[in-house]
């Protein structure tokens, strides 16, 4: 072995830009050897272990934001760090602290094992991390199943319930499925640009770089384009965009409420975040295949979720499908990336504003919820203004912000994106999503009426509602963060604000 | 006292959402409504302090007590930007009095949960207050979202009769109008190239490089369908009368009277100027659309109507279409006379709505069928009402005189036909507004009403309620006598653009 060959792996390897992802690898591995050493009644530190390894990691990423790493690829290529990249990384360790947060409080209602769930969540957020930062297209893939793994044993996590149970097997059923299509699209786009007949090929074609300009050598060629198609379905499945959202009710409402929010938040955001960074830069030059694509998952997702809502009564299969229309809000987003200079701002920018409305709505869908995680439905609202103003006040902060309505946050999420459409020059999406805000304002504000202009009339021989969690002080003071922050980035944008400017 | 040490307009805006804040926060009852005095009371007087001195202070752009703030998106041509000019002073001086009459009389309605009440209303005036002081389309925008959650609240909990079949059809019309108006200034903002929600930007740049004509038609017929909607132009206005008569006192005298003219204020002060091709293409169809749904069709429908408080509702809807019409007419006259129309209707309907609760407290219904004699029991409010009504039909004296009048002389110009039958609802609105009053206040107490009476004998209005009345008369009589109180300002604002939309026209 040369010499060289070490020097260069030691020039490339640069652990240090990973210290987050290894510092969440490290605590996972912790709550399990905490789980072995101490006794079980004082298993009560693993969440606490937990959300504050999660705070010190953020802390770390916080303070090392602007960090040299930035701007440059390290392993080979396989990572890209860019600012966008620690955005995520900050969006990731936020939600999980949240998704820890619920679960305490959800756990707590259920007989199972708790470490591992904590152990589980760890270590899809360094999986999450590392794939918004991927360079490389088999990085892509085994960062996705690590995800996607991690996320099967979450969803069926209760599973003494057989509607948690359904709900696994179908994310598994349906997983599987979108990740063999989205191998099978690496697998076609590594072919092709191997093949020596055609310009500019390349061994090299798992990399970001190579590939990009092997499409660009190309720009027409079918066996490519049915490779992009097969890679941008397969991440269609995770963001749960149209024709690829049909697991979404069933298995949101069967998975644990936390695990719901994981899937609702963090899973959408991290296949944005690769969607987002393959547009761009890799199949940037198949704008031709690309931007019809693109169109037809926005307005049908946005038709789709919106229509879909309307209907449902259990809020965990009501809050899956209008999170499938911010789909659509946010695919509207990554179709006028290509041309609007501040899109991939904007869609930042709509995904925080979607971390911090959602949680606020699951966190008060987990008070909410009782030893039957599944079974939560509309009508339990019913009066919940009266009986825990708190936790009514931050629902209907959440709901509100989610549904765009100023002055919260989502309502600028929402303006950013429409701008972006419009500077690209998306007419027709802009009026679908137009009829889809509209059409929204119903489902969630029926939610709102719910649990402000509604009692709940208990009648003898109906089905009793669940008993309420009362709010902790912990999750109290993060719910009320939540909603805060809500409202105040509404009208406040401050130093967020340089995100959106073209880069 | 011309200069304030602080900023009039932010104050104005701020005071009443710290007010209903500080609600918000667990104030105790007694404090909470004397808090809220100050809530409703300072937009007020800080109205009338613009108001009196705006022709004093120095102006920028055409705008007086001009002032910028930063929210972190100048980047994107976003910033707090509060000024007044002739169109917005106004406006803005009647927010500040409909806001405290509405005030006071919510503090004297003795309401279930009466904080929370007061809270949304002054949120409510806040955003009015935001809305009308705004030179950024953006916060313009904002603030009048701003102000209309409160309302879908309101009517959701506090609502009479169908309160949330009314609440969701008003949240989902006026969401619709909203979002659709959002659209079209987000296009100014793209398509002008300024990438500014600046007024003043805006201005700037269109006037050094217009618009081409077909996108000026584009962008205005967008505007005008979403604050056509916002100000209930006919077909799309069903949502007013339901909302306004399940609405409670209060709010529906904040929403008739204010917020729902947000729509009109936005198309003069936004399309005309910016847009004046646009004006030149739409004027006949909203013109036609006006003068027959709103004038004349609803005029029928607000003569067949037996509910008072859905009379009301219905005679707001129609009064929007000579709004309309004096917009189409597009001239300096035609637009000035919808400003002042804007004022002398948000004040008398305001009038009304109170003046019907009021009503309603002693009769424990709004049927006009079983009402009757209540002016023998109740001679003020009997004098107050008749003196409303007279205010709604336009007679001189009052502001919406001047309002109509100048509308109508404007209109000539643009069609003598669409004039005539304009004119032939002063009628319309004659006749129901005396039929109100007749069946209400004279001719013999029917036996519905004298059963009522019975068991809650009938007063006369207390001062409580006679204050904020008297409020809202005194300054329809104001303008109503010196309207040039109001159309200096206006003129200097005004006159200079027309010349800019006749040339574009030719």
């Amino acid at each position: 072995m040369d010499i060289t060959v070490l020097q260069n792996l030691a020039a490339n390897n640069l652990w240090g830009a990973i210290t987050p992802e290894i510092m969440l690898g490290v605590l996972a591995l912790a709550l399990l050897v905490i789980e072995l050493l101490f006794p079980k009644q004082q298993h009560r530190v693993v969440p606490v272990a937990a959300l504050v390894g999660l705070l010190c990691v953020l802390g770390n990423v916080l303070a090392t934001f602007h960090n040299p790493h930035v701007g440059t690829e390290t392993f080979n290529g396989l990572l890209r760090h860019t600012r966008d990249g620690q955005i995520m990384r900050v969006f990731f360790l936020l939600a999980a602290v949240m998704v820890c947060l619920l679960a305490r409080v959800s756990l707590a209602k259920q007989t199972m094992p708790r470490v591992e769930f904590y152990h589980i969540v760890l270590v899809v957020t360094a999986g999450m991390m590392l794939l918004a930062q991927s360079n490389n297209l088999l990085l892509l893939f085994v960062a996705l199943e690590t995800v996607t793994i991690g996320l099967y044993i979450l969803v069926s996590y209760y599973r003494n319930n057989s509607l948690t149970l359904e709900a696994g097997l179908k994310y598994l059923v349906m997983g599987a499925l979108s990740s063999s299509l989205l191998l099978f699209g690496i697998v076609l786009l590594y072919g092709v640009a191997g093949n020596a007949a055609l310009p500019g090929h390349t061994a090299q074609a798992m990399q970001y770089g190579q590939l990009a300009s092997f499409l660009a050598a190309n720009p027409h060629n079918f066996l490519a384009s049915i490779g992009i198609v097969l890679v941008l379905s397969g991440v269609a499945f995770k963001i749960g965009a149209f024709p690829f959202q049909i697991w979404v009710p069933d298995v949101y409402q069967g998975a644990p409420t936390p695990v719901t929010a994981f899937l609702a938040v963090s899973s959408k955001a991290v296949g944005f975040a690769v969607l987002l960074s393959l547009s761009l830069t890799v199949f940037a030059s198949y704008g031709w295949l690309l931007t019809p694509v693109l169109t037809f998952f926005a307005g049908a997702t946005l038709l789709f979720g919106n229509i879909a809502a309307l209907t449902q009564h259990n809020v965990k299969r009501l809050i899956g499908l209008s999170g499938v229309s911010h789909a659509g809000f946010l695919l509207l987003g990554v179709a006028a990336a290509s041309r609007a200079p501040m899109a991939v701002g904007s869609i930042y920018f709509y995904l925080f504003a979607y971390l911090l409305a959602s949680f606020a709505v699951f966190g008060v869908m987990t008070h909410l919820a009782g030893a039957n995680d599944t079974d939560q439905e509309l009508d339990h609202y019913a009066g919940l203004a009266k009986a825990d103003p708190f936790l009514a006040l931050v629902l209907a902060v959440g709901l509100g912000s989610l549904a765009g309505i100023p002055p919260l946050v989502g309502f600028m999420g929402k303006l950013f994106i429409f701008i972006s459409a419009f500077q690209a020059g998306l007419y027709g999406l802009i009026a679908v999503a137009v009829v889809g805000v509209v059409i929204s304002i119903y489902y969630y504000f029926g939610w709102i009426k719910a649990a402000f202009f509604e009692t709940w009339a208990t009648s003898p021989d109906g089905p009793a509602k669940p008993a309420r969690t009362p709010v902790d002080l912990v999750t109290g003071i993060a719910l009320g963060a939540l909603a805060l922050s809500t409202v105040v980035l509404g009208f406040y944008q401050g130093p967020l604000g340089a995100w959106l400017t073209p880069r | 006292m011309i200069n304030l040490p602080f900023d009039p307009l932010l104050v104005a805006i701020l005071a009443p959402l710290a007010v209903a804040l500080a609600i918000a926060c667990g104030l105790p009852k007694r404090f909470a409504v004397k808090l809220a005095y100050v809530g409703f009371g300072l937009p007020l007087l800080l109205a009338l302090h613009v108001w009196f001195y705006h022709a004093a202070v120095p102006q920028t752009s055409g705008y007086a007590f001009l002032t910028a703030y930063s929210t972190g998106l100048e980047a994107l041509g976003i910033g707090l930007k509060l000024g007044l000019n002739g169109i917005s002073l106004p406006l803005f001086v009647l927010a500040g009095i409909v806001g405290f009459a509405a005030g006071l009389y919510a503090i004297q309605s003795g309401a279930e949960r009466l904080k929370i009440y007061l809270m949304l209303l002054l949120v409510m005036q806040g955003g009015l207050m935001g809305v009308f002081a705004s030179v950024d389309i953006f916060f313009f925008y904002f603030f009048h979202e701003l102000a209309l959650i409160p309302t879908f609240i309101m009517v959701g909990i506090w609502g009479g009769r169908d309160r949330n079949y009314a609440a969701m059809k008003l949240t989902i019309y006026l969401t619709a109008g909203a979002m659709l108006s959002l659209v079209g200034l987000i296009a100014l903002y793209v398509k002008s190239g300024a990438n500014s929600f600046d007024l003043i930007e805006l201005r700037r740049v269109l006037a050094a490089q217009p618009l081409g004509d077909t996108v000026q038609q584009n962008i205005f017929g967008l505007l005008a369908l979403g604050f056509g909607i916002l100000v209930s132009i006919w077909p799309l206005h069903t949502w007013a009368p339901l909302g306004y008569g399940a609405a409670p006192s209060s709010a529906a005298m904040l929403h008739a009277g204010v917020l729902k003219k947000f729509g009109l204020y936005g198309l003069i002060q936004i399309a005309l100027p910016l847009l004046p091709a646009g004006l030149v293409h739409w004027s006949h169809p909203i013109a036609w659309l006006a003068v027959i749904g709103n004038v004349l069709v609803i005029g029928f429908v607000t003569i067949a109507q037996r509910d008072l408080k859905q009379m009301v509702g219905y005679s707001s809807v129609m009064h929007m279409g000579y709004a309309f019409l004096g917009l189409a007419a597009g001239s300096t006259l035609g637009v000035g006379g919808v400003v002042l129309l804007m004022v002398a209707h948000g004040l008398s309907v305001a009038l009304m709505f109170l003046l019907s609760t009021s009503v309603y407290h002693r009769t424990h219904t709004f049927a006009l069928d079983e009402m009757g004699g209540l002016a023998q029991k109740a001679p003020v409010l009997a004098a107050l009402f008749v003196a409303a009504t007279f205010a709604g039909i336009g007679l001189p004296g009052f502001a919406n005189f001047w309002g109509e009048l100048t509308i109508f002389v404007a209109l000539w110009e643009f069609s003598p036909l669409i004039t005539a039958l304009a004119v032939a609802g002063v009628v319309i609105s004659a006749i129901y507004g005396l039929r109100a009053a007749a069946a209400v206040f004279f001719g013999p107490v029917t036996p519905e009403f004298a059963k009522v009476a019975a068991v809650n004998p009938v007063t006369d209005l207390r001062w409580s309620e006679r204050l904020p009345a008297l409020i809202l008369l005194a300054a329809l009589m104001f303008v109503g006598f010196w309207p040039k109180s109001l159309s200096t300002a206006l003129d200097a604002t005004l006159a200079p653009a027309p010349a800019a939309r006749v040339a574009a026209a030719k």
